[in-house]
């Protein structure tokens, strides 16, 4: 049995690379042999977006993209599609969780250092990632044509409509109406379950390829492939992804889904956070909602979009919150230029870097809670000094890094 | 470290604190019991003969009310009066177009009114109508001002009347105390109506998501399925590292 099997993988191998890429990607890559915690998101991400792309065909399969019948078919596959309501949950949580595991990789990123060289590009393309995915929940949550969807979609689309001079026929095109309307939720559609997660599928895979170029870093923030055996050239500190990962993230995938299932099953809707309650009334296009709170992985941007209420240069207040709204996402790009520390690891970064990623993360929570309410006065101030914070931490960044007391790194990681 | 690790616990944490309630009113908590079929049986049977005239539940079949441990033949007699058949949808005959020119607005579809305006909202609503000369209706709400819902369990209830007392707030100023009293009795009593409620409000609770039941069974089989994985997987790892130093 073996000896054939052997044989089939050879006449695969004379014609595909299939034993070298499993060798290159998996059980021949080597990672650092210390990763912690903050090393399953990456894996946990790649199974979320599975989850989304399978839960969304049968989705699809029920959902109807007009106007009149979106609503009714979303309660149709709650209701007569059998298990519907399983998939629609997974996928409806799935979106929220999507952005819980992808905030918590990109913080380990941040903590550890991970977009220095020689890992910038490899931090640009999850920056890519990253909005497509904000794209991908967009046009999502457009789709089930509730009340949140459709006056959340406005917000949006009236910013397009405030770019200068091109704003309002952009706003035209995009939408194929002067309004949002059934055009506009064809359109939509079609961009989340085509152009959109392709475009995430090819991306993701060129992350991955990019990280297996360069290799992971690893808590302490040094290079393991610095130090590697003499006679068999593999890093002394590294290990073979698989089967030492592999068992390692299965392991994290079934904490992982504890989590996940026990929100579909018993708090689907998350206490109105991950289903608004507003989103369970039909689309009323004469009927603006009191409060249109976007869901919670926007609120922090939507704080910032709200906290600029002064014109400035001859630039109305609207246009300035959406440049600072664009630019806050925009500028975990430049991350790898912004740094100038000598060393990449939060354990060996001195303690200005330690207050500012803590004072960062405070003023990053703020903003997201203050974006799920109304805004008063105090809570526009409190929105606009948190987002003086949240641009403070990038653009002092060269300064403070570089005068930091930064401790010695190690050789070998610990 | 220790620090970062709790501030990402609390970050995780977030989005369990549930929305605060901006009501002026405040309100009742629904007694909801998902699992009594006896109290939903009833509600469904309160449902179809006081609500589903103007409201519909577009989006729900008769027959899967056998969730509630009816049998097909039981819905068609006891819960139909439309004439349609028990595989149909609890639709309304009322045009939308004339019911808003009737009441102002068209009664809202009810199939999921529990999942946008929650249990609680729904209990208090349906107990706090008074009469009040000034609407169209003659009658008017503490939670919904100038809802254009007549009361229609008045009958139940009896009639309340609106008694605005002002009391001094202790800083020198007033606020008003809105209470209603009782000043026609119905045919229930004060405990029995708030039962009766209550048992609507479960059914509208049970109609938002029927699966809502399975959904916890399942669930419960689920966790314990990963708890076991859990322990398999934990100890497949342990065995694979014991050669990393």
């Amino acid at each position: 049995m073996s000896k054939r099997l052997d044989a089939m993988i050879g006449w695969i191998d004379a014609r595909f690379p299939l034993t070298a890429n499993w060798r290159a990607h998996l059980s021949e890559y080597y990672a650092p042999k210390n990763f912690n915690f903050w090393y399953y998101f990456g894996s946990l991400a790649m199974l979320v977006l599975v989850n989304q792309l399978l839960t969304g065909i049968f989705l699809t399969m029920n959902y109807k993209p007009d106007a009149s019948m979106a609503f009714a078919s979303v309660e149709y596959i709650m209701r007569d599609v059998n298990y519907g309501w399983i998939i629609r949950y997974m996928h409806s949580t799935g979106a929220s969780m999507f952005f819980v595991v992808v905030y918590l990789h990109m913080f380990r990123g941040m903590m550890y250092g991970s977009y220095r060289k020689p890992r910038e590009l490899l931090w640009v393309i999850g920056m890519g990632i990253f909005f497509v995915l904000m794209m991908l929940a967009f046009t999502g949550y457009i789709l089930p044509w509730g009340q949140m969807s459709y006056w959340g979609a406005q917000v949006i689309i009236s910013m397009i409509g405030a770019i200068p001079v091109i704003g309002q026929t952009l706003s035209n095109w995009i939408l194929g109406d002067f309004m949002l309307s059934d055009a506009a939720l064809n359109r939509f559609f079609a961009y989340h379950v085509v152009t959109l997660p392709g475009l995430l599928v090819v991306l993701v895979v060129v992350h991955i390829l990019a990280l297996h170029e360069v290799g992971s870093n690893n808590p302490d923030g040094i290079e393991i492939k610095a130090n590697k055996d003499p006679v068999t050239h593999i890093p002394v500190d590294g290990i073979p992804f698989h089967p030492y990962y592999s068992v390692k993230d299965i392991f994290g995938v079934v904490v992982f889904l504890i989590v996940f299932t026990g929100i579909i099953f018993f708090m689907p809707e998350m206490g109105g956070y991950f289903l608004e309650y507003n989103n369970f009334i039909p689309a009323n296009t004469l009927q603006t909602p009191d409060h249109i709170a976007p869901v919670w992985y926007f609120t922090p941007y939507y704080s910032m979009l709200r906290a600029v209420t002064v014109n400035f240069l001859w630039i109305d207040a609207k246009l300035w919150g959406i440049v600072l709204m664009g630019g806050s996402v925009a500028i975990f790009a430049l991350l790898p230029w912004l740094d100038r520390s000598p060393v990449k690891s939060i354990r060996y970064k001195g303690p200005i870097f330690k207050f500012a990623l803590t004072l960062f993360v405070i003023s990053v929570l703020v903003l997201g809670w203050l974006g799920t309410k109304s805004p008063t006065p105090l809570y526009t101030l409190l929105a606009q000094i948190f987002t003086v914070i949240y641009f403070a931490f990038f653009i002092l960044m060269p300064w403070y890094s570089k005068i930091d007391k930064t401790k010695p790194e190690p050789t070998r990681v610990r | 470290m220790r620090n970062l690790k709790s501030i990402v616990f609390v970050f995780c944490l977030a989005p369990l604190v549930a929305f605060a309630s901006e009501s002026a009113v405040t309100l009742d908590t629904a007694p909801i019991k998902p699992r009594d079929m006896a109290s939903l049986q009833r509600g469904a049977q309160t449902f179809v003969n006081y609500c589903l005239s103007c409201h519909s539940a577009d989006f729900m079949r008769y027959n899967r009310l056998r969730d509630l441990g009816l049998t097909e033949s039981q819905i068609s007699e006891n819960l139909i009066f439309t004439g349609q058949k028990v595989g149909e949808l609890m639709t309304v005959a009322m045009p939308k177009k004339e019911a808003k020119q009737w009441f102002g607005v068209a009664p809202p579809d009810l199939s999921v009114i529990a999942r946008s305006r929650g249990p609680d909202w729904l209990y208090t609503y349906l107990r706090k109508f008074y009469r009040d000369d000034s609407t169209a209706t003659g009658w008017n709400n503490l939670v919904f001002d100038k809802a254009a819902m007549p009361h229609v369990l008045y009958e139940l209830q009896g009639e309340q009347i609106l008694d605005v007392k002002s009391e001094d707030d202790g800083h020198g100023g007033t606020h008003e105390i809105k209470e209603l009293t009782l000043a026609k009795p119905g045919s229930l009593s004060k405990t029995e109506y708030d039962a009766y409620v209550a048992d609507l409000v479960n059914f509208l609770v049970y109609l938002g998501e029927p699966a809502a039941n399975k959904r916890v069974q399942i669930g419960i089989i689920v966790m314990l399925f990963l708890f076991l994985m859990l322990v398999l997987t934990y100890a497949l790892k342990k065995e694979y590292w014991k050669d990393v130093h």
